[in-house]
């Protein structure tokens, strides 16, 4: 019950962020609208300030021990998922200065509920009690839903919303419920007491099997895994586009941490029950994000059903287990990362005045006109395509050598061959742009912001491509803790 | 075991008890004198047209109302903290922690002030 200095240290990063997105909130009544742009610096610094400690910690001996009785622990998988998560933060702000002067949408609200929701997504990430998880989720996902909504002159932004926040409710009610029969059967929420608890099998009753596919369903849903994932498109569509990438790669790394310590941590016991419940919604995931994905005209939506299909892999990664599943569960999700906002950053700088930019045509012949802003397109498609040498291919590479050294070919066959389905939409825009004439004049935004955030993301998409082995190294080590 | 819980029973029937005495003994004593002006709606002004479900209703009462949710919740918490401070081994981190707490509400209630969901109009 008493805690101490130990377990303030422990936490610090995310009071940092918390803290620091409360003062905002007051701040931002002083800043003038044409400078909110103090607002997100300021909240960038407050991730950097984050990062720093979290940094910090590694070396000090609060790492790998459980603090507040055993609700949240900081271990090297969680410091990695954070940085990930600082990251996509830190590019979706830099991704928005633009963004919000165009659509008009330019308050402070808009950065510190970007705050909010980084808040719960550490915790997410570092949680290790199915309560702190269940709240950080919760956290982490409220401050979204706003966001998604935060055109409101759009109604498929109000749609998206209206969508998101029931489903999101609903889905959250689902797991509770799911954790609750977890208590019901093992007397604990604490994860690791769980595994204690369900190493003796006589625990292993059909009442454990209900449990398993409420928390599948539930956390199915925050990470939009078929067939759970019916409010995604409509989110991504609507939403505005730096949120849609936020959306994409901070909440669902940090649902995926949440995931990955509950199955691998707390019903790792349980392995036989629920790899198959995984095994199906992954490769579900794969089949329909990736085929429902050739059909759409609008690249939002498009890469919406991407996401979908890549949650498959990440699943894939969880359902191998072991050392090997989680880390490249972990690489995938920091190249996720770079190469979908880079994408995003590409579809908001053709986001200028009249021109949405939102439709595959518009980019037709856009290297005769924008070579540079090409290329780099060409980039994050081959790497969210999987091509080498770029980092999708270290990342699908890593998750496929995991499930093979598990025995799993037949998964690993589908994957492969998912991947090529999904190869032929990301190539379809490169051939658009390549091999195509212009049809349309293209304008294109210009805002330091977009400039350093493509630069960060492509350089992050070749770097964890053509020099893997220092990053997976520390994948590993990090994946180890759990 | 069972027999534990009495207090509460007597507790509840007591309340409904109450409840029902109340409204009887005012529905004896109270004058009661209807006609038809005093039983059209506000008994004054003027004649209520249509629903109220299909009619025009303050968007405010909603901000309102969430306030009203958010803040008596909270407040709740406030409730079980009272009972373990007493508690000498934890009452020094309970206070700093429910001042936290109690520091993030005013947050809240400063920046739904400031932003006006306070005022009516």
């Amino acid at each position: 019950m008493i805690f101490g200095l130990r377990d303030v240290m422990a936490v610090i990063p995310e009071a940092i962020v918390a803290g620091a997105a409360c003062l905002l909130l007051l701040v931002d009544f002083l800043i003038a609208k044409k400078r909110k742009i103090i607002v997100a610096a300021l909240s960038i610094a407050a991730v950097a300030a984050a990062a720093f400690f979290s940094l910090y910690l590694v070396g000090t001996d609060v790492m790998w021990k459980k603090v507040f009785a055993g609700m949240f622990v900081v271990d090297g998988f969680s410091t990695f998922f954070k940085f990930v998560l600082y990251l996509a933060t830190v590019l979706s702000m830099m991704l928005s200065f633009h963004y919000v002067k165009e659509e008009d949408i330019n308050t402070g609200e808009y950065y510190t509920l970007m705050l909010f929701s980084l808040s719960g997504m550490m915790i997410a990430a570092s949680a290790s009690d199915l309560l702190s998880i269940y709240v950080a989720v919760e956290l982490m996902s409220i401050p979204v839903y706003v966001l998604v909504g935060f055109l409101q002159k759009d109604a498929r932004s109000n749609e998206a919303a209206m969508k998101y926040v029931i489903l999101g409710a609903f889905s959250s009610g689902v797991l509770l419920y799911g954790i609750s029969f977890i208590y019901g059967i093992t007397g604990t929420t604490e994860l690791s007491a769980v595994a204690g608890a369900l190493a003796d099998p006589s625990m292993h009753t059909p009442a454990l099997s209900i449990a398993i596919i409420m928390l599948v369903a539930g956390f199915g849903f925050k990470i939009a895994g078929v067939p759970f994932h019916m409010w995604a498109p409509d989110a991504y569509e609507g939403a505005p586009t730096p949120i849609t990438g936020f959306m994409s790669a901070g909440p669902k790394a940090a649902a995926c941490a949440a995931v990955l310590r509950v199955f691998t941590e707390g019903l790792q016991p349980a392995y036989s029950r629920w790899v198959v419940i995984v095994a199906i919604v992954a490769v579900l995931s794969l089949v329909y994000g990736n085929i429902v994905a050739i059909a759409q005209k609008n690249i939002k939506r498009m890469l919406a059903y991407s996401s979908i299909g890549h949650v498959g892999y990440a699943l894939l990664g969880l359902v191998a287990g072991g050392t090997e599943g989680a880390s490249s569960v972990m690489y995938y999700m920091a190249v996720y990362a770079f190469m979908n906002l880079g994408a995003f950053s590409i579809i908001i700088m053709m986001r200028k005045g009249e021109q949405k930019g939102e439709m595959i045509e518009d980019y037709t012949g856009l290297a005769k006109t924008r070579g540079g802003m090409a290329l780099l397109m060409l980039i994050f498609m081959f790497s969210l395509a999987g091509l080498p040498p770029t980092a999708g291919f270290i990342g699908k590479f890593y998750i496929f050598m995991a499930l093979i050294h598990k025995g799993m070919v037949g998964l690993a066959v589908i994957a492969v061959l998912m991947s090529a389905v999904g190869a032929y939409f990301y190539i379809r825009i490169v051939m658009l742009m390549y091999m195509k004439d212009p049809v349309n004049p293209v304008e294109t935004a210009s805002s330091r912001g977009l400039y350093y955030a493509l630069a960060i993301a492509a350089a992050g998409t070749i770097l964890l491509g053509v020099y893997p082995g220092y990053f997976i190294k520390l994948a590993q080590m990090a994946g180890g803790s759990l | 075991m069972l027999l534990n819980y009495l207090p509460v029973l007597l507790m509840s029937g007591f309340a409904a008890f109450m409840a029902g005495m109340i409204l009887y003994v005012s529905s004896i004593l109270s004058p009661h004198h209807p006609y038809r002006e005093k039983l059209t709606a506000w008994e004054c002004g003027m004649e209520p047209v249509g629903d109220a479900d299909t009619g025009h209703f303050r968007v405010h009462f909603f901000i309102i109302a969430i306030l009203f949710i958010l803040f008596d919740v909270e407040t709740l918490f406030l409730l079980p903290w009272a009972v373990v401070i007493a508690d000498k081994s934890i009452s020094l981190l309970a206070y700093i922690e429910m001042f936290i707490f109690i520091g993030v509400l005013a947050v809240g209630l400063v920046y739904a002030w400031a932003k006006g969901a306070l005022d009516w109009i």
